[in-house]
């Protein structure tokens, strides 16, 4: 070995890369100045955001927050920032933001829908988040506190403190006793919702809730005897009851424990109260109504099968805006005569219907998607129709249509500013009202970003939370 | 033992026809029936009592009564003396107008705005992702007032045009003036005009269908070149050189038919308080083209970037192994399964874009809610026949999209077993 002339004997040290091939350098150079064509695209990219930085940014910088008029603002900014420097003018949003939100809702009353607002998160959590159990904590506490807080300085003391223990204990209960419970709460938080943004008699939602309780028991009770009478009955008793005693029952009731809130016609309602209101409500109502449509779509029964396409496609077919006008102005002509009904219900039939029809077809291509072998290992196992669905066939359609499900939900919450064209108050009716004032006359972007910014918040977060779902519920495992 | 497959030997019984799967189906759907058959006479009874009770008559001889208003916006002739009827084809006409152009807009913005998503290039990537998510996660009606409220707020007046220095410019040489009372464009015009012809409904200009005509004659006899050049490829194997001639087929007709009949454009002059001549596009028209194309571009960027990653890299290799150059690679192979991806979606879209330009109310262009389910249900109260008639249009131009929809993607479906 020794005749060698030179042999290494240890391992040098890896050298580390060359400059250009790590760190920010290399990074800029592959993904931003690969080709020429790259280096103009970025160099357009970089002047887009330029332009768009130096005409939003001195405009942001240069907010006023606490002014009385548009006039005033304009004032405060040429002084501090000299003479003919414009820029945004926020007080309007501070001086009006709540009537963005809660519309013409009285004042006094705002611990209503925050409330509302609060319980339906409560309501909502289990049902988004149904598999972890660990936020049953969080609904403990967020209720406890957001209960409290939202009576806070707004109802008398003696209410306050009455609210506060209660808190108190439904938030330790909801702790102690997980999230089964929850799912009950759930259920009746319509009845609830509606009983606190109206107003009124507490006895009425209850005796409608009643219904849905006096239809189960119908139902044990008859299918002992005939499972067809069960169901049959099922539907029919809870109909008379809604349409025959419901009314005079909650009356009587009220006669003897008379618990009230004060009742708040639908012109109360506006801004985001009213947006969220009918969003929320189209939103829950449409899916059941657009998996019934999407079933129906895809039976075998004739003549159930053409009423769902033609039901489908006719709402499908037409935009949303006719659909309103006709709750407002034909829906008359279509009721027996001397029939009203509150408009807000109107326009959330409306909606339910139209995105139940939207989702129908979302639906329909989730079942679509499904293997034939699912549907024919269902009727081996021996299911029924119902069953089958139940169990093998919805859960699979439902969780391949998520994106599509929630895309329909987002555009039902975005369309629902288009009830501004029936003069309803939307969020964006109340800016053009705010902009009717002689203080705020000629403001425009400042209240724009702030709607646009609410229902981006609303919008994005739903999308996100899709992509969630759908990353929890993948169980293939590409 | 008995086979449990052995037909039941009982006759009909009643009872079969809740218990029996053969019969139960027919029951249902009897009972359906029965049911919506009442809903809509129960429907049918409340309106003719409500008419009868308000002393309306269900009819549509309204529409050829003088409609007595004017709109801003016209394709066809017309006047306040015209129709109710004429004026429904002028909303319907602007409806279609703004759709159309809506369209082709949004389809370019979202293609680009789709490539790009998928750009390697971050900075870009980046960019066009916080333009996808901010457009199409607030309402439209936000964006549609937004464009309206910049044209009329932050646009020069026409004044501003005048004078030794103005402080507005038009661009593109001197050609377009954008002002606050929205956009002017040059007109086409022609010095030795055809004339028009009365097809009856409405008079259409002889110039245009020359035009049309001779391009499509031109696009007619382009592809004889090329299948001509095909055939002697195929005989001989060497593809004679035809671009010149092409090109020469393409434009020297429609030149020539251009300079025949003194093809020239009228640029729009300011003159007192206000621009003339040239097309003027109103802010109405403007805020909801580009506010709807803005906004529905960022659907289609979506769709075109699914239709791009659902191609897997292998296929462009294997056609690239194929010896494809890269442009043909894409138009042959990429690209066809691509559009059966992407059109679907994208045929959605302009449906709903066409919807959406019912959201004119927003801006007060004249479309067609504007004029039938505007003006024209006002003035004459039948709420009923202008709402049908309504509903009806869109829903047959919607109906109409849809069945060529159904069409296109039967012949692009896969075959398979």
């Amino acid at each position: 070995m020794s005749d060698a002339s030179y042999v290494r004997e240890a391992m040098l040290p890896a050298q580390k890369p060359p400059a250009s091939e790590t760190g920010v350098v290399h990074w800029v150079r592959a993904n931003l100045l690969s080709t020429w064509g790259n280096i103009v695209l970025t160099l357009l990219a970089v002047y887009v955001v330029y332009l768009i930085l130096a005409t939003i940014g001195p405009w942001l910088l240069r907010s006023v927050w606490t002014a009385g008029s548009l006039q005033e603002c304009r004032e405060i900014i040429e002084a501090t920032w000299g003479e003919g420097k414009r820029g945004a003018c926020f007080a309007v949003i501070a001086e009006r933001w709540q009537q963005i939100i809660f519309g013409f809702y009285p004042r006094e009353l705002y611990w209503r829908p925050i409330l509302t607002l609060v319980l339906m998160l409560v309501a909502l959590l289990p049902i988004l988040f149904y598999e972890t159990r660990r936020f049953s904590w969080w609904v403990g506490v967020l209720f406890a506190a957001a209960l409290f807080g939202s009576v806070w300085g707004h109802a008398s003391p003696v209410v306050t403190v009455l609210v506060g223990i209660a808190a108190v204990c439904l938030g330790v209960w909801l702790c102690v006793r997980g999230p089964q419970y929850l799912m009950w709460f759930s259920l009746i938080f319509p009845a609830a919702a509606f009983w606190l943004l109206w107003g009124g008699t507490v006895w009425l939602p209850v005796t409608i809730l009643l219904g849905f309780v006096l239809g189960y028991g119908a139902y044990r009770l008859v299918s002992a005897l005939n499972g067809l009478a069960g169901v049959i009955a099922a539907v029919v008793i809870p109909i008379l009851w809604w349409v025959l005693l419901c009314r005079a029952a909650a009356d009587v009731l009220q006669g003897i424990v008379p618990i009230a809130l004060v009742e708040l016609g639908s012109d109360q309602f506006g801004g985001f109260l009213l947006s969220t209101v009918i969003g929320v409500s189209g939103i829950t109502f449409s899916l059941p109504l657009g998996i019934l449509l999407a079933l129906g779509r895809q039976s075998d029964l004739l003549i159930v099968k053409s009423f769902c396409v033609a039901f489908i496609e006719g709402f499908r077919g037409v935009p949303l805006i006719t659909l309103l006008f006709v709750a407002s102005l034909l829906l008359n002509y279509f009721l027996p005569p001397g029939t009203t009904f509150d408009v807000i219900l109107r326009v959330i039939i409306m909606v339910t219907i139209f995105a139940a029809a939207y989702l129908a077809e979302v639906i329909r291509g989730g079942l679509a998607a499904l293997p034939r072998g699912q549907y024919e290992a269902a009727d081996s196992l021996g299911l029924d129709y119902w069953k089958a669905q139940r169990l093998i066939i919805m859960p699979q359609a439902l969780k391949i249509s998520i994106p599509g499900i929630v895309g329909t939900f987002i555009g039902l919450f975005k369309d629902t500013t288009l009830v501004s064209f029936i003069s309803l108050s939307d969020p964006m009716q109340i800016v053009s009202s705010i902009r009717a004032n002689q203080e705020w006359n000629g403001i425009y972007w400042e209240l724009f970003l702030f709607v646009g910014l609410l229902f981006f918040l609303f919008c994005f977060s739903m999308s996100r939370y899709s992509m969630y779902l759908e990353r929890k519920l993948k169980t293939d495992h590409r | 033992m008995t086979i449990a497959m052995d037909p039941p030997k009982a006759g009909f019984r009643l009872s079969m026809l809740l218990y029996d799967t053969r019969y139960r189906s027919i029951t249902i759907q009897v009972i359906f029936m029965v049911l919506i058959v009442v809903f809509f006479f129960w429907l049918y009874e409340n309106v003719v009592t409500n008419l009868k009770a308000a002393g309306k008559d269900f009819s549509f001889a309204f529409l050829w009564q003088r409609s007595g208003y004017d709109i801003n916006q016209m394709l066809v002739q017309y006047s306040s003396d015209s129709t109710h009827a004429r004026a429904l084809l002028v909303g319907l006409l602007n409806t279609l107008f703004l759709a159309l152009m809506t369209c082709i807009l949004a389809t370019v913005i979202g293609l680009i705005a789709g490539v790009l998503r998928l750009s390697k290039n971050v900075l870009v990537a980046r960019l066009m992702e916080i333009y996808v998510e901010t457009f199409r996660n607030v309402p439209v009606v936000l964006w549609i007032v937004l464009v309206n409220a910049i044209m009329a707020v932050s646009m020069p007046e026409p004044k501003e045009f005048r004078g030794e220095n103005p402080s507005a410019q038009m661009i593109f040489f001197d050609s377009v003036a954008v002002t606050n009372r929205g956009i002017y464009v040059p007109e086409p015009l022609f010095s030795r005009s055809l004339g028009n012809t009365d097809i009856g409904i409405f008079l259409i200009s002889n110039d245009l269908l020359a035009i049309i005509a001779v391009v499509l004659a031109s696009i007619w006899a382009y592809r004889r070149l090329q299948a001509n050049a095909t055939a002697v490829q195929n005989a001989t194997g060497i593809r004679p050189v035809t671009w010149w001639k092409g090109l020469a087929i393409i434009v020297l007709p429609l030149v020539a038919l251009l300079a025949a009949t003194g093809f020239h454009l009228g640029y729009p002059e300011l003159k007192g308080f206000n621009f003339v001549g040239g097309v003027q596009a109103r802010n109405s028209l403007v805020a909801m083209w580009l506010a709807l194309s803005i906004y529905s571009a960022t659907y289609i960027a979506e769709s075109v970037r699914a239709g791009i990653l659902a191609i897997s890299r292998g296929q462009t290799e294997a056609a690239l192994a194929l010896g494809l150059q890269p442009g043909l690679a894409t138009r042959l192979v990429v690209l066809p399964q691509a559009m059966r991806v992407v059109v679907p979606p994208l045929i959605s879209q302009y449906l709903s874009i066409t919807k959406n330009t019912s959201l004119a109310l927003a801006v007060g262009y004249m479309d067609l809610r504007s004029t039938l389910g505007g003006i024209t249900m006002n003035q004459t109260g039948r709420e009923l026949e202008c709402m049908l008639l309504l509903m009806g249009t869109y829903l047959t131009i919607s109906l109409l999209t849809s069945s060529l929809m159904n069409v296109y993607n039967a012949s692009l479906k896969l075959k398979e077993r």
